[in-house]
Order: C-alpha cells, then sequence, then structure tokens
C-alpha cells in the first residue's frame, strides 16, 4: 500500500474515477494546465484530455449551472470551487437547483454532481479562504456533505461521491492536505457515505467530531487516558446525512458525550447532534452533551486563528467538565 | 511617445513627475514586499507590478478630493494616488493593529480608507463593482456631483457581479466608471479562455454604455480616456467600461508558481513594455525629469520604503481577544 497524503489521496481518487468511467468530467478554476492551486487536479488534463479537464471562466454560479446541464445529460461532473468561502457566488445553482432537481422533476432528473472545495483554518489564511461555511448545507435537503479527516477517506469517499446519484459537497481541509501521510490502496475502494467510524474506543465519553478537529479530539483523548479517562472518537465523515445510530450506539455505552467543531457554535452541526442524542438517547445521559466550537464571531486574522480555533485544551476542559457535571 | 503629451492634457511637469514617483513608490514597495515575503516576515503578497500605470492614470483622472473608489488587490498606485501611505501598506503586509485598511483582520490588498473614500474590499473578486453602483446612485440622490470608479481583472469581468452592475448602472445612467485592469490571466486561465470577444471593452455596448480599450503601460493614455469617461458621468452621460491593457509581471501571488503556465521568455517580453520605465524615458525625454532628478526621488521612495518596513515590522499585532469585536454595534 501506498502512504499518500490527503492531496495526493484525492488526486488518485479523481484518476481513478476517470479512468474507470469516462463521463466523468472535473472543471473549476485553474483545475487545468495548472493542476489546481492546491494541486488536486495536477496531471489530469495531461492524462484525459482537455476536454474532461478544463479550465472555466471565473464565474462560479455558471460552474454550478454547467455542472447541473451536463449532469442532466449523463456526465458525472466534478466541479471546483477554488475556496469555500467563494461557495455564495454558487449558492443558487447548488442550493436552489441541483440540490432540489430530483424532487422538482418529480425524480426524472438527478443530479450526480461532486462539488469539492477546500476550506477550514488554521493554515494563516484570513475570513473567506478559512471559514467552516458546511452548516448552511445542513439545511439543505438534496444535498450530501462529506468531510473526511485522512487520506483513506479522503480516497474511498471521493469515489463514493462521484458515483452517488445525488449532488454531494465534498469538502477538503486544508491544513490536512500535506500535514500526514496514511495507507491509501492502490486502485478502486469506497467508504460509504453517510457512515460515522469510531477511530477510538472508549468507555467513559464519545467525543464525536469530523475534519481537523477530529484530529485534535484524538489528541485530547491520548492526555485523557494518561489521566484515567477513556474517550471513544467518532469521526462523523459525512456531516449530511448525519450517521445517528453510530452515534447513538456509542453514548449509550459511554453515557457522556463531547461534539467538537471548528466552526462557530450557534445553529451547527454540533448543535444538531446534540438534538439528536437528545432525541434518542436522553435516558442513558449522566450529564447535558457538551460542545466544542469557535465563537460566534467572524473568522479572525492570523494572528488570533489559534485562540479563536478550538483546540485540544478546550476539549479536554470540556470532557473534564461533563465527566464532573 | 511624442514630446509633451502632457502639456496638451492639461498636466504640468511637476504632476508628472508625481505621477511617475507614485508609480515607483507602488513598485518599490511591491518588490520590499516580495522579499519580505521570502524572507518569512509576511505571509502573503498580490502584486501591481505591471499595472501602475493604468492605476494612476486612473486616479489623476479622478477628483482625488471628493470621488469615490472601489479598487481591486492589486491597485497599490491608485490608492497611493488617493492618499494611502507606504506605511498604511506596509501595515496591511505585516497584519499589524494600526492597519487603517482592516486593523489586519483582511490579507494584504483588501484596502479600505472610510477618510479616503476607498470603499472596503473582501475576497470574493467583483463583489465591489456593484457597490460602487450604489455609491453613484447614491451620489445622485444626494445631488453631489461625484463619480465612483471601480476596478477588477478581465477574469473578473465574468462574474454576474459585473454584468449586473454594469446593466443596472447602464439603465440608470450612473456616474460610474468600471475601469478593467486586463493583465492576459486570471491567475493560470489566459484571458483567451475566459472571454470570447476580442475586448472587455466590447461588452459595453451591451450595457449601453462608452466603452474604450487602451495601453495600461502609458499613464498619460489611461489618464486622457478615464478623464473622459469622468466628464461624461458628471455630465450625466452615463457610465464608462475602460479596458486598461496590461501585464501581470509577477506570479499571482506569493503562493503561485506561473512557470506551470506561462513561459520566462513571455514575461521578459512584457518586461520591455513595463510602464514605469517607459514614462520614466518619456519624462527624460521630455525635460520633465532629469538623470539627477530621478536620482533623487529613488533615493526618496527607498527612504520611505525603508522607513515603513521599520515601522510596521515593529508595530504591534492586534490583540487576539479583539477578534470578537465588530461584528455587531457595541
Ligand atoms: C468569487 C471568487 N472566486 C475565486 C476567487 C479566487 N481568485 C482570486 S484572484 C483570481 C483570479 C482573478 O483574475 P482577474 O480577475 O483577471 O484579476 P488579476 O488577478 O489577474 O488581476 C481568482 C480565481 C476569488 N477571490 N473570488
Ligand atoms: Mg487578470
Amino acid at each position: 500500500m501506498a502512504q499518500m497524503t490527503m492531496i495526493q489521496a484525492i488526486t488518485d481518487a479523481l484518476r481513478t474515477e476517470m479512468k474507470r468511467d469516462e463521463n466523468v468530467l472535473v472543471f473549476g478554476e485553474d483545475v487545468g494546465k495548472n493542476g489546481g492551486v492546491f494541486r488536486a487536479t495536477e496531471g489530469l488534463q495531461d492524462e484525459f484530455g482537455e476536454d474532461r479537464v478544463f479550465d472555466t471562466p471565473l464565474a462560479e454560479s455558471g460552474i454550478g449551472g454547467l455542472a447541473l446541464g451536463l449532469a442532466m445529460q449523463g456526465f458525472r461532473p466534478v466541479m471546483e470551487i477554488q475556496f469555500f468561502g467563494f461557495v455564495f457566488e454558487a449558492m443558487d445553482s447548488i442550493a436552489s437547483q441541483m440540490a432540489r432537481l430530483r424532487y422538482r422533476s418529480g425524480g426524472k432528473y438527478n443530479a450526480p454532481v461532486t462539488i469539492r472545495s477546500p476550506f477550514g483554518g488554521g493554515v494563516k489564511t484570513p475570513e473567506l479562504h478559512a471559514d467552516s461555511l458546511e452548516g448552511l448545507f445542513l439545511q439543505t435537503p438534496g444535498v450530501k456533505v462529506v468531510i473526511p479527516s485522512t487520506p483513506y477517506d479522503a480516497k474511498g469517499l471521493l469515489i463514493s461521491a462521484i458515483r452517488d446519484n445525488d449532488p454531494v459537497i465534498f469538502l477538503e481541509h486544508m491544513k490536512l492536505y500535506r500535514s500526514f501521510r496514511g495507507e491509501v490502496p492502490e486502485g478502486e475502494y469506497t467508504v460509504e457515505i453517510g457512515k460515522a467510524n469510531v477511530v477510538r474506543e472508549g468507555k467513559d465519553i464519545s467525543i464525536i467530531s469530523y475534519g481537523a478537529m477530529v484530529h485534535t479530539s484524538l489528541k485530547a483523548a491520548e492526555k485523557l487516558a494518561e489521566e484515567g479517562i477513556q474517550a471513544e472518537v467518532i469521526d462523523l465523515r459525512t456531516i449530511s446525512p448525519l450517521d445517528v445510530d453510530t452515534i447513538v450506539e456509542s453514548v449509550k455505552k459511554t453515557n457522556r458525550a463531547v461534539v467538537v467543531q471548528e466552526a462557530q457554535k450557534q445553529a451547527g452541526i454540533a448543535a444538531h447532534v446534540v438534538a439528536e442524542i437528545n432525541d434518542r438517547a436522553i435516558l442513558h445521559l449522566e450529564a447535558p452533551v457538551g460542545r466544542v466550537t469557535a465563537p460566534d464571531t467572524v473568522y479572525p486574522f492570523a494572528e488570533a486563528e489559534n485562540i479563536w480555533l478550538p483546540d485540544e485544551n478546550d476539549v479536554i476542559a470540556k470532557v473534564k467538565e461533563i465527566m464532573n457535571f | 511617445m511624442g514630446k509633451n503629451r502632457h502639456e496638451s492634457l492639461g498636466l504640468s511637469d511637476e504632476t508628472v513627475v508625481e505621477m511617475y514617483e507614485t508609480m515607483l513608490l507602488a513598485r518599490k514597495i511591491d518588490e520590499r514586499m516580495w522579499k519580505l515575503n521570502r524572507a518569512g516576515k509576511i505571509p502573503f503578497v498580490i502584486s501591481c507590478q505591471g499595472q501602475e500605470a493604468a492605476q494612476v492614470g486612473a486616479a489623476y483622472a479622478l477628483d482625488r478630493t471628493k470621488d469615490v473608489i472601489a479598487p481591486y488587490y492589486r491597485d497599490m498606485g491608485m490608492v497611493l494616488a488617493f492618499g494611502m501611505t507606504a506605511r498604511d501598506l506596509m501595515l496591511s503586509a505585516f497584519a499589524k493593529a494600526e492597519d487603517p485598511n482592516s486593523g489586519g483582520r483582511q490579507m494584504p490588498g483588501h484596502f479600505s480608507s472610510k477618510k479616503l473614500r476607498i470603499l472596503t474590499q473582501s475576497s470574493p473578486v467583483t463583489t465591489q463593482v456593484a457597490h460602487a453602483v450604489g455609491v453613484a446612485l447614491a451620489a445622485r440622490m444626494k445631488g453631489e456631483n461625484i463619480v465612483s470608479l471601480a476596478t477588477f481583472g478581465e477574469g473578473s469581468s465574468n462574474q454576474g457581479d459585473f454584468h449586473e452592475s454594469a446593466n443596472f448602472a447602464g439603465v440608470h445612467k450612473l456616474p460610474v466608471i468600471f475601469m478593467c485592469e486586463n493583465n492576459q490571466y486570471a491567475i493560470s486561465v489566459p484571458i483567451k479562455k475566459q472571454l470570447a470577444c476580442e475586448r472587455v471593452s466590447d461588452r459595453a455596448v451591451g450595457y449601453g454604455m462608452f466603452g474604450a480599450t487602451v495601453d495600461g503601460n502609458d499613464p498619460l493614455a489611461v489618464y486622457e480616456v478615464v478623464k473622459k469617461a469622468v466628464e461624461r458621468a458628471r455630465n450625466g452621460e452615463g457610465p464608462s467600461l475602460i479596458e486598461t491593457i496590461c501585464y501581470r509581471l509577477t506570479p499571482h501571488s506569493s503562493d503561485d508558481d506561473d512557470m506551470t503556465y506561462r513561459t520566462k521568455e513571455e514575461v521578459e517580453e512584457a518586461k520591455k513594455k513595463d510602464g514605469l520605465y517607459l514614462f520614466r524615458n518619456y519624462l527624460l525625454e521630455t525635460g520633465a525629469l532629469t538623470e539627477e532628478k530621478d536620482q533623487a526621488i529613488n533615493e526618496r521612495v527607498d527612504a520611505i520604503v525603508d522607513e515603513a518596513t521599520d515601522y510596521a515590522e515593529q508595530a504591534p499585532y492586534a490583540e487576539p481577544e479583539s477578534a470578537l469585536k465588530y461584528v455587531y454595534e457595541e
């Protein structure tokens, strides 16, 4: 098995699917000759030609609409939004068009579009280059939202996203692009969309997270173990639809939970997870479910981001608070 | 360049030398920023190099005591002409608390000064164009004889924001100037993959406005055409779309490697038409500038850049807690 960074795993997934299915197309700003501003599509235009891998004009709403038109004619577009902060420019094409196509056409049309986009903080790029905007799409029925935390999952989930017959937003945390390598099998394999992963087992408390915060949570869990607290860590991997079964099963075992997200607090994924736990496992809880999030302010400037973003100490403190409730 | 074109435009020797000095200052600040970036002292640079002539020529055609600009991230020459200082720009590059643009909250190049009538800009390209239209409508409603000018790249001229703004301004004959700084690339994507019309200014006809394309390496040519657009705006004849033909002499930003999509030869060729040096030669030819004066200007500019760099480097960062401020009225 090869050791890959997340960005390499993403390129590998794209190549694998482009080879397998000639209807897979890759397009967006700077994805062709340049190979993407983060090099995610490097070499693909040379390998698959300019018809299947191409640069678009600088206009996201048009990119989204184009993807939808192609999808209605049987293609599987993988479109890139260069930074997820620029998704607002494409919001109508995604939220009011792609997401509702199947419903609106009474199931006659569907949009197998994959929207890839870098996001996330901690790499000293100010607002709109670092925001966690995934929460916007939790209230958008019709799109799925996938956020991998490892190279293995990135490849398997991206292949699943491309094969999915509904639109999937595939968010790539910039901090994870090159920060570590992991084992990635050659060739095809899939990781199921909508399935969370228990990445660390424990009996005392469930820490539920996704994206870069999975690594923060794992670090916190290691330190907590030194103090005798055995935390279970769940990587959601897909935030919409949410794998409530895996969460509830874990909470029924541990009786306590903390949800960790990088995004701002109000109406976030964590709030939704808390509500699901309350609905399905409230009598199993020994304490309220804790939340570790960013403050409800705009993504900050570089000097402040380490303080603004949740870190392992915030997770440890919250876990102890819930343990001692 | 012919002799004394500036005189026939009504520009004195002093004014054209001042324009040259502004272009030079922009260039030298920009060059210093690259050095600071490569030395690991500032996180990011996005350059004006190759576009200073267009920026300064346009700024001087406006009334810099009352008109409003909505610049984009390369417009260092324009904001300097509007009164921003080298210190202000260096403070922004170092993202220090005292940065008047945003208190270090935005990337460098996201210019803003309420005092200098420079609208604040955000990262999504072309958004500022619509804001300039709002400013022009406000001026009309308040009976102020103010012109607003928005700039943007040729790639950005494909955004809906540009087309929606141009259309509104055309319908309402607003006193706004849309100035495209066509530097041939949008990051890696060349203009031929961005638009099918020959010129960005061809788009003017679709919005019922005056359009012109001009050599963006020639500040006097830009001055002349923008002046005309300003006069039209002030006379109630409506908006204009001015395209200035430039070349981006640097990579897109300090995070870009332009050799993956263009050649060194192409860049070297473009450097021969660098507006800064052509304008210097013109000024020497016409006698507006002498070698001695030029040397004195260069020394003065170097000193300004040194001082600004030292000042900004030593200035304090904003308190991290201040990141929580200015979300709502307090
Ligand atoms: C809405 C939006 N999409 C994408 C980007 C990323 N981006 C920043 S600059 C740029 C290219 C701009 O090209 P152009 O308009 O020609 O201006 P230039 O940089 O060449 O001056 C891109 C794609 C962005 N900032 N905003
Ligand atoms: Mg350009």
